[in-house]
């Protein structure tokens, strides 16, 4: 017990301060939001809330994924480690992008 | 009263097929969107299908009655191309709904392409151009057509032909052009970039908004039959047709690419379509949605054009696609009648026009 709390103040300490989470929605084939400011080590969750599929993906250096195609009520979380501007797409629907900046 | 029943009954069997279609064409469907829509002409759920009063345009190349003029002339003008024979027209015939009519669109002298001439009706309305969606406007996609490699120039370096500015030249040294530039694009030079605008602006006011689609959506009942009524029911219905998805309003296309899973793609060396611009996996094979009002004009269809016709293409996607390798999740094997595939095609046919013999420009000399 005692190792897990030190194993614990070790890690906040490694970190600083612990990593959030934001929810970005695709709704009527649009993201909900158009830039996102984030600190290196947060995490995005994209939900689609459309009832059709959308594949959400990066090819930047900063951060390149691809999230695949997923339907309505799905989300899928993506960890940004390294600072940095993230453009996102939606393969499916190109209209649909969006800027993540990556501050240290 | 029994003598009575028996009347209403004998009635009804008399007039049982217009009971049935009019039973199957007055009520409501839920769209893709969770919407209600009632099939009513007029109704207020369905107005979002009419497409806006305005035509999109970009800032920098507004539309004008001159530049639409001018730019009319260009695009039938064989003149723009190295070899004198070849115009816009070539492969966006107006009496083959702005397509070719063959499956493969034609390059070089009478060489096909792989890929289906898109009809440009309505390309206003689309966000990026071409199959592959490699060009972000229609100025774009003019002027890649007026390069070395493009479609007008019908030549290349091995062919001894290196002067990719020989049409643009022709044209610039005739009086007629001289003058309508000057009245189009005052204080502009006469440029590849000028003319590929000029082409743009047309190409932009080539609306269709009145289809009977369109006057059934304003209001007027009798423009579409019950059977294409009951065939844009299926077409919205997302367990039925499931059409509206990626035909969705008020263009028919979601400016989206999907893999359909034609047989072409099952082939070695297949098109990989959106995938050389998008290095995505879905986009593997994955192509433009192209938006549907006068398709009764531009057969074939897909863009291999290997569907000759409307019926075609409704039994592709009621078998679910031919080739499952990376289709599109939004197509699966449709339950459809008979009946349903027939209204289907019949919805299809009140989304066009009859054709009027088009009004030719006379060209500049």
């Amino acid at each position: 017990m005692k190792h897990g709390l030190l194993l614990v103040s070790l890690l906040v300490a490694a970190t600083g301060v612990s990593a959030k989470d934001f929810l970005i929605d695709q709704k009527d084939k649009q993201f909900s939001q158009k830039s996102l400011k984030i600190k290196a080590g947060d995490a995005v969750e994209f939900r689609n809330s459309d009832a059709f599929f959308h594949n959400v993906f990066s090819l930047s250096d900063v951060k390149s994924f691809d999230l695949g195609s997923y339907p309505q009520g799905d989300k899928k979380r993506v960890v940004f480690d390294k600072p940095g501007k993230v453009e996102v797409e939606c393969s499916i629907h190109p209209q649909m992008q969006m800027v993540i900046e990556v501050e240290p | 009263m029994k003598k009575n029943f028996i009347a209403l009954i004998a009635l009804m069997v008399v007039c049982g097929a217009d009971i049935a279609v009019a039973a199957n064409t007055e009520f409501n469907v839920i769209d893709i969107n969770g919407q209600q829509i009632t099939l009513e002409a007029g109704h207020p759920s369905l107005q979002h299908w009419l497409l806006p009063a305005e035509i999109p345009q970009p800032e920098n190349n507004k539309m004008s009655a001159e530049r639409v003029a001018l730019g009319e002339k260009i695009f039938f003008d064989p003149r723009l191309s190295v070899s004198g024979q070849t115009s816009c027209a070539s492969c966006h015939a107006p009496e083959r709904g702005w397509a070719d009519g063959f499956p493969g669109s034609m390059r070089l002298m009478g060489e096909r392409m792989a890929r289906n001439s898109p009809s440009l009706v309505n390309v206003a309305f689309n966000s990026l151009y071409a199959w592959d969606g490699k060009n972000p406007s229609l100025e774009d996609q003019a002027l890649g057509s007026q390069s070395m490699t493009g479609s007008l120039q019908a030549g290349s370096k091995e062919q001894g032909i290196t002067d990719a500015n020989l049409g643009v030249e022709r044209i610039r040294k005739l009086a007629g052009y001289q003058d309508a530039f000057a009245k189009a694009y005052s204080g502009e030079t006469v440029s590849k970039e000028t003319i590929a605008k000029a082409i743009a602006s047309f190409e932009r006011s080539l609306v269709s908004r009145d289809t009977p689609f369109d006057r059934w959506l304003r209001g007027d009942a009798a423009a579409m039959t019950p059977p294409q009524v009951n065939g844009f029911r299926v077409f919205l219905d997302p367990t039925k047709g499931n059409c509206a998805t990626c035909h969705s309003a008020p263009n028919f296309s979601d400016n989206g690419f999907h893999n359909i899973g034609l047989k072409q793609w099952g082939e070695p060396n297949a098109d990989v379509g959106r995938f050389k611009l998008k290095a995505v996996a879905a986009m593997k094979g994955a192509f433009r949605t192209p938006p549907l009002r006068e398709v009764g004009h531009s057969a074939p269809y897909f863009h291999d054009g290997s569907a000759a016709r409307l019926q075609d293409v409704v039994d592709h996607y009621v078998r679910g696609g031919d080739v499952r390798s990376n289709l599109s999740p939004n197509l699966k094997p449709l339950s459809l009648t008979d009946q349903e595939r027939a209204d289907l095609v019949s919805f299809m046919q009140a989304l066009s026009t009859p054709y009027v013999p088009y009004d030719f420009p006379r060209l500049p000399r």
